[in-house]
């Protein structure tokens, strides 16, 4: 069936960052529709873990945005909806998280990072080795010590990103592919196509993650994100035996990374819901979504070597996603000078649940046509051009 | 270290297979779960049970003997028992299946042993034959979670494997050709079958006349014994609802219009302490996901010769569809021949198996008619009430599946899972698929399993996985 529908923008995606843009953008009395090829959180936000953290970002914008979306996280988990506070319909979770090093050099690297992490405004506690077992009494002895996060806080991304859709009241269109981005004589958007029918609207805000590429191609520009593929290992429920995110100082280095090659180290977490979930993998190997039992085992590897108890507790599943990743590891977030009325919010690589909210909040901002609360130039979108010329 | 072929399951399809390549010199390893050879539709009583009579509760009896003595005298078939497999890794260096050569084998085939099934042991092979079967699909209603109700498989692998009756008075409900011998064996053990429920159409049965009369001699047999023991037989029926406060003590059978609505009005309360439910059968596809095996719908899909898109990956038995013992036979026997023609290099000629081949064809119509006509009721999820449990691992009930859908965009069966956890528990959806994606509204479409069973972290971290040792040179258990 074909329909026409007109509203002030369309969210192409319905992952989390396209729920976090249509939630603000209604907030500031914009009427949304956000349309998806997929059902809600079929990307990446359903292969994710959900992690919404300020340790692993070393200081500069995405730490600030980092900042920014945490507090707006804490809000929204505080709102009440319908039937139950959000917080709980999203599992949303302060639990904070744990960095550990296992040799000196690591934990002087960690320590150098957090301090700079401090004058950026993260909450950072060293511990020293012989305390770490009061915060994670199972952790594996002869680590060097580590650095307390008290803001890294945890969601299950895709209620998130389906409750937030739902309460920002958009219009919510699965399972449109969208073929177009129709613009006027003079190059601006004026709406999109799709295979059930045209929608229009002055603004679009591409926020297709891993597939934002895609988007920004239709409206005829470029836009270099790639997939990052990792895995994620899914154990039986347990009692709660990992109180925190618990990761080794190497993700730091890894999640930095511009190699394309393999990179693991342990990221280790429990989850309201019990099974406690393990990471974290990273390779460039386009969308290629087959198993790599060599990726699991490292993964499996790793977290045992934190926590030993793991060893005889039972993986029951693992699944890979893409994250969307740009060769800065930066975001693309705002307006695209190049096409007027096109709006990037996708390239979060790893980071976008956690980004969401402050995305969205911005992305609202700026489609309100007021200065957005941070400098969004480290994400403009057309940034990558310049350098190509 | 390592095998030429290794068949998964010893089922009728992995037997058969086993049998026919080892005859033309294949040195085959069979893996199973099981402590004896025989699947599910072999199945036998454990041996400490002293049964007299084994063979009054099987068809087929003389096929058995016959597979099941091969084996034993085969000195090229090595039989491994509990050996849970979780992983069949394809190794990335080989393509498989191209010829006896000094390489490093195509094929890691991973399982678990032990009481707790966490020693690892892999056996390395050039070709793999997944023959891994079925399992019962079963779907939600009221107070199917009540004990008392088991699945029809259930209650045929009791009297099977243990002897055992599960209660005294039962109703066999569902649909589906599995429904007849579990009514007649419970019928011959002692129990008092108050109804066989089968929702089909009667009309249709009688339809579908011409196609099922292959079979007819079969089904004549199961009538008479219905007859003789006095069960009747509801066709066009469907049970709507299980009572019971801490256990089954009724449930309530109604008839359905040509539609497949429950006809308000016929309900009829049967008292009964067993119901044996099932609404016929799935493959087990999970190894075979993995391994990126095409799957059609929710069968691995196999060229003639029984093989898999992937090379040296076969396929035989109800993996690529369901569809019965005879023929699983036929295809692992055909899928047996294959590969040792084609590991030995050479092209088989079809004509060697053109007996197995008419006898696949016939069978395969005969079971597409079966599937045509034994098909849960056309609007089964209108018994489902909202409160009605649909995932038991994770006790999602009905009512937030729906919820899922038509309050938060889901729409296919990996975004309930998302949203409701519904298909996260142990079974990893095995069970409450079918149900979900009624419910939603969707296809049911095959759930990526890497694991096809839980697997310790342990296991999966150890780099030096033991491997099987070649089994030309070494017997016995490892």
């Amino acid at each position: 069936m074909n329909t026409r529908l007109t509203c002030d923008v369309v969210v192409i995606g319905a992952g989390m960052t396209g729920a976090a843009c249509a939630l603000y953008a209604a907030r500031a009395g914009l009427d949304v529709t956000v349309v998806d090829r997929g059902p809600v959180a079929g990307g990446t936000t359903g292969a994710g873990e959900g992690n919404l953290l300020v340790s692993d970002k070393e200081p500069g914008a995405e730490l600030e945005l980092a900042l920014l979306s945490n507090r707006l996280w804490a809000e929204l988990a505080e709102e009440t909806g319908e039937r139950a506070e959000t917080g709980r319909m999203i599992e949303y979770e302060a639990k904070g998280g744990l960095v550990v090093a296992s040799s000196e050099q690591g934990l002087a690297a960690l320590t150098d990072l957090a301090a700079g992490q401090r004058l950026a405004g993260v909450v950072a506690e060293q511990v020293p080795a012989d305390r770490l077992r009061d915060l994670e009494p199972h952790l594996a002895p002869g680590l060097a010590g580590g650095v307390y996060y008290p803001q890294d806080s945890q969601v299950m991304p895709a209620l998130a990103a389906a409750h937030l859709l739902r309460v920002s009241g958009a219009r919510l269109l699965t399972g449109r592919t969208v073929t177009e981005v129709l613009r006027t004589a003079d190059g601006s958007v004026r709406g999109i196509r799709t295979g059930h029918g045209d929608i229009h609207a002055p603004a679009v805000v591409n926020a297709a993650g891993t597939w934002g590429g895609e988007v920004a191609a239709l409206a005829g520009v470029s836009l270099p994100v790639l997939p990052r593929r990792g895995f994620v290992l899914v154990t039986e429920p347990l009692p709660r035996r990992v109180r925190h995110k618990v990761y080794s100082a190497d993700y730091v280095a890894d999640v930095a990374s511009d190699s394309a090659s393999l990179q693991t180290s342990p990221v280790v977490e429990g989850t309201a819901a019990g099974p406690i979930l393990i990471g974290a993998s990273r390779e460039r190997v386009g969308f290629d979504r087959s198993f790599s039992l060599p990726v699991v085992r490292a993964l499996a590897e790793g977290a045992v070597r934190l926590f030993p108890f793991l060893s005889e507790v039972r993986a029951l599943r693992t699944y890979a996603g893409f994250r969307p990743y740009m060769p800065d590891h930066l975001p693309a977030i705002g307006p695209d000078p190049r096409v007027p009325g096109l709006f990037h919010a996708c390239g979060h690589e790893g980071a976008g649940i956690g980004l969401a909210t402050g995305t969205g909040h911005l992305i609202a901002q700026a489609l309100g046509g007021k200065a957005p609360e941070t400098d969004l130039a480290p994400f403009r979108p057309d940034r990558f051009e310049e350098e190509a010329a | 270290m390592r095998t030429e072929l290794a068949v998964v399951g010893a089922g009728p399809a992995g037997l058969a297979a086993s049998l026919a390549a080892a005859a033309r010199g294949v040195h085959v390893t069979l893996i199973d779960a099981a402590e004896d050879a025989g699947g599910q539709f072999y199945r036998q009583p454990a041996a400490g049970l002293g049964a007299r009579r084994p063979r009054a509760l099987h068809h087929q009896w003389r096929t058995w003997e016959r597979l099941r003595d091969g084996l034993a005298a085969s000195s090229t078939v090595r039989h491994l028992t509990g050996h849970h497999v979780w992983c069949v890794e394809r190794n990335s260096a080989s393509s498989g299946a191209s010829g006896r050569s000094e390489r490093s084998a195509a094929f890691g085939v991973h399982a678990l042993l032990g009481r707790f099934q966490d020693e690892p042991v892999t056996v390395h092979a050039d070709a793999v034959l997944l023959a891994t079967g079925g399992y019962e699909k079963v779907l939600p209603f009221p107070g199917w979670t009540l004990p008392g109700v088991v699945t029809a498989g259930g209650a045929q692998a009791m009297l099977k494997g243990g002897l055992v009756v599960p209660g005294r008075t039962a109703v066999v409900a569902g649909t589906g050709p599995l429904l007849l011998p579990v009514a007649t064996g419970l019928a011959a053990a002692g129990v008092q079958v108050a109804a066989l429920v089968e929702s089909a159409d009667p009309k249709g049965l009688v339809r579908r006349l011409p196609a099922l009369a292959a079979k007819l001699p079969e089904a004549a047999g199961y009538a008479s014994r219905l007859l003789r023991h006095r069960v009747p037989f509801m066709a066009g029926h469907t049970v709507v609802e299980a009572h019971g406060e801490d256990r089954l003590e009724a449930v309530t059978v109604a008839a359905l219009d040509p539609a497949g609505r429950v006809r308000p009005g016929t309900g009829r309360r049967i008292p009964c302490d067993t119901l044996a439910v099932g609404h016929g059968m799935l493959p087990h596809t999970d190894l075979a996901e993995t391994l990126g095996c095409r799957v059609d719908g929710v069968n691995v899909q196999v060229d003639d010769e029984q093989r898999t898109d992937v090379p040296g990956v076969w396929a035989a038995g109800e993996t690529t569809g369901i569809g019965g013992a005879a023929l699983a036979l036929a295809e692992g026997h055909i899928a047996g021949r294959s590969i040792a023609a084609r590991l030995q290099g050479t092209a088989p000629d079809p004509r060697e198996w053109a007996a197995a081949a008419s006898s696949r064809t016939r069978l395969r119509q005969f079971f597409a008619a079966v599937d045509s006509v034994c098909a849960p009721p056309a609007h089964w999820t209108e018994q489902v009430t909202d409160d009605t449990v649909v995932c038991r691992c994770e006790e999602v009930r009905a009512g937030t599946v729906r919820e899922a859908v038509h309050g938060l965009g889901a729409g296919d069966l990996r975004t309930v899972k998302l949203l409701t956890r519904a298909g996260m528990g142990w079974c990893q959806g095995r069970v409450c698929g079918p149900a979900v994606a009624g419910l939603a509204g969707c296809d049911l479409t095959p759930t990526r399993r890497p694991f096809a069973r839980p697997v310790p972290l342990g296991v999966l971290a150890r780099t030096d996985h033991p491997a099987e040792a070649d089994h030309t040179t070494e017997e016995g258990p490892s």
